[in-house]
């Protein structure tokens, strides 16, 4: 068991880098999620088969793909990047920020593919009862669209912050493979494949992805399945 | 409080006409399925946007077209239940109840939690889930929540239509204290005689989208030909009575009416309680002579004041007995042999058997409990 534990400063610095840009990737992705699936679920405009294969595209799209047109994107030199760097000081390329951001974009269509589902679901009849107790739409979306979401909105979560722990090509293609900065358990595990005698910690780092894998997957069932019994729909 | 209302509205092929104007406690909106009630209130309670139109509750205008003013439903203070209850799940019946509360400015709560928990009885509930109510208990909460929002206009669409005679019967008595103990006006759709005859104070009929007749429940309720096929059967004259005296040894119960005295099933009421009650125009027999040798009790002597022709063969007379009208429904034939016209003094026969719970909202002495 010891030699699972004892991880090199290196190793752990990967770990914990994967867990924060995993979740920086989850959070940062709800808010947006939550209105795209809104906007998929109930919108009715111009163009929404084309937003909806827009959103669904690094789902389809070779991750090394999606990871290159980041780069282009969000690059020091590309369009959005030169603008985000100047403005707000935000730098994507090369940093574990960049790394969050492709992991985002890759979880993003399994977010709103859950989130979406679960908001189909709500009957419109009951959020029309809450507008006729006075309720205005932000109040009917807080207090019973979004509680009857809950458990579509927690699974949405994990399968980005499950994704997020995965990713590997879009990561490497966008922001490269630097030890403390970029290098996300898969990296360092493919970093690990890639010199003779890295097997023991390749080995080390799959458990432990596989573990931390199990938790998210587990904690979010519990916390489904509780929230599903506190709600007792008919 | 009035409510007026004047829209056309078209859904596909179906087109919504209606104008009318109603000050009632409690205004049914009657018609068969399909003739558009539940649109209308639908439209009044703001959920759907009329094509044309103008409707204002007291003075207040809801929706007019033509000034485009349009007030959205979370503006209009107006309580809202539905026939399918559509409590809200994730909350306890309390929280249900509390909910329309928030929005109400605290000046214009008149609705007291304690006081509508009371009425409603309810109070056993308020820890549990929607989903743990029967049909009837959910439909209590539902008019509950409704109130606590303190509306100035009550709209209630086929509250008891999903819901099976036995629960029905333990709310009807609820939505009569709501009418008479509280000031909210109500706006009820039913397409049932026995619900509309029993509590409202003035109906509008709708028929494929047209209002096809208005006034109070007593007019209305005597012009069969304006109710639905399936429910003329049901029509007849309302009359409203006094419990005078309950005959234990037959386990009979005497109303007083203007009419005169009827004798009725022993009802669960006290003495000196109001009693709205039905006769159904196909109950009433004609006697041109004080009849004797008759197992039926009640006896109602009156003049003929006027011979209508019903659905064929039967004609409708309606008997003026002591300024309260009974109507009766009898064959042509009937009519012919007994020489029946206008003015003719005759008896009206109304067997004590005939009247059940449907037709003196009374409940009969086993209270069914909802």
């Amino acid at each position: 068991m010891n030699w699972l534990l004892d991880l090199t400063p290196d190793e752990w610095n990967a770990v914990r880098l994967s867990i924060k840009v995993a979740t920086v990737a989850m959070i940062a992705s709800l808010p947006p999620g939550i209105l795209l699936a809104l906007l998929l679920a109930r919108g009715r405009f111009w163009g929404k088969t084309l937003l909806n294969g827009l959103v669904h595209l690094p789902l389809i799209l070779p991750p090394v793909v999606t990871g290159y047109l980041l780069l282009l994107t969000f690059g020091r030199r590309g369009p959005a990047g030169a603008f985000l760097a100047e403005h707000f000081g935000i730098v994507f390329s090369f940093r574990w920020t960049g790394a969050a951001l492709a992991c985002g974009v890759m979880g993003f269509p399994l977010m709103v593919r859950a989130i979406r589902l679960s908001i189909e679901a709500v009957d419109r009849r009951i959020e029309a009862a809450a507008g006729t107790l006075g309720a205005n739409p932000l109040w009917v979306f807080a207090t019973i669209t979004l509680p009857l979401i809950l458990p579509g909105l927690i699974a949405g979560a994990i399968l980005s912050f499950a994704k997020a722990m995965g990713e590997f090509g879009a990561t490497i293609t966008f922001v490269s493979n630097i030890p403390n900065e970029t290098q996300t358990l898969p990296s360092a595990i493919y970093t690990f494949t890639q010199v003779p005698g890295g097997d023991e910690g390749a080995l080390r780092l799959t458990l432990i992805s596989i573990v931390i894998s199990m938790v998210a997957l587990i904690a979010s069932e519990v916390l489904a399945r509780r929230v599903g019994r506190r709600m007792d729909i008919e | 409080m009035t409510v007026s209302v004047d829209i056309h509205h078209q859904l596909g092929e179906f087109a919504l006409e209606a104008r009318f104007e109603s000050a009632g406690r409690l205004t049914a909106l009657f018609g068969p399925s399909g003739s558009g009630k539940s649109t209308l209130i639908n439209l009044i309670a703001g959920l759907i946007r009329p094509d044309r139109g103008r409707i204002s509750v007291d003075g207040n205008v809801l929706v007019d077209t033509a000034a485009r003013i349009f007030v959205p439903m979370h503006k209009r203070r107006i309580g809202m239940v539905f026939q399918d209850a559509r409590l809200f799940p994730h909350m306890s019946v309390a929280a249900n109840l509390r909910y329309g509360r928030w929005f109400t400015p605290a000046s214009e709560r008149y609705a007291k939690m304690d006081a509508v928990v009371d009425l409603l009885g309810i109070r056993h509930l308020l820890d549990r889930r929607p989903a743990k109510l029967s049909g009837g208990e959910k439909q209590r909460v539902a008019i509950g929540r409704a109130l606590l929002a303190s509306p100035k206009l009550l709209l209630m669409d086929e509250p008891l239509a999903s819901l099976d005679e036995a629960r029905k019967a333990g709310i009807l008595p609820y939505i009569e204290r709501l009418r008479d103990e509280t000031k909210i006006p109500i706006v009820y759709v039913s397409h049932s005689v026995a619900e509309v005859a029993r509590l409202a104070s003035d109906v509008v009929v709708l028929s494929q989208g047209k209002v096809a007749a208005a006034g109070p429940t007593e007019a209305i309720m005597q012009r069969l030909d304006l109710l639905p096929a399936e429910e003329r059967g049901e029509g007849g004259a309302v009359l409203d009575t006094k419990v005078l005296r309950h005959d234990e040894a037959f386990g009979m119960t005497v109303l007083g009416s203007q009419a005169g005295e009827i004798r009725v099933p022993r009802l669960a009421r006290l003495v000196g309680a109001t009693v709205r009650l039905r006769i159904r125009a196909r109950d009433v027999m004609i006697a041109t002579e004080q009849p004797t040798g008759l197992s039926a009790l009640n006896i109602l002597a009156g003049t003929i004041a006027a011979v209508r022709p019903g659905i064929e063969p039967t004609v409708e007379i309606a008997i003026d007995c002591n300024g309260a009208i009974v109507l009766a429904r009898i064959t042509e034939q009937s009519k012919h042999t007994l020489r029946l016209a206008l003015g003719h003094k005759v008896f009206a026969v109304i067997k004590t058997v005939s009247f059940d719970s449907a037709t003196t909202g009374a409940g009969l002495s086993v209270e069914a409990d909802g």
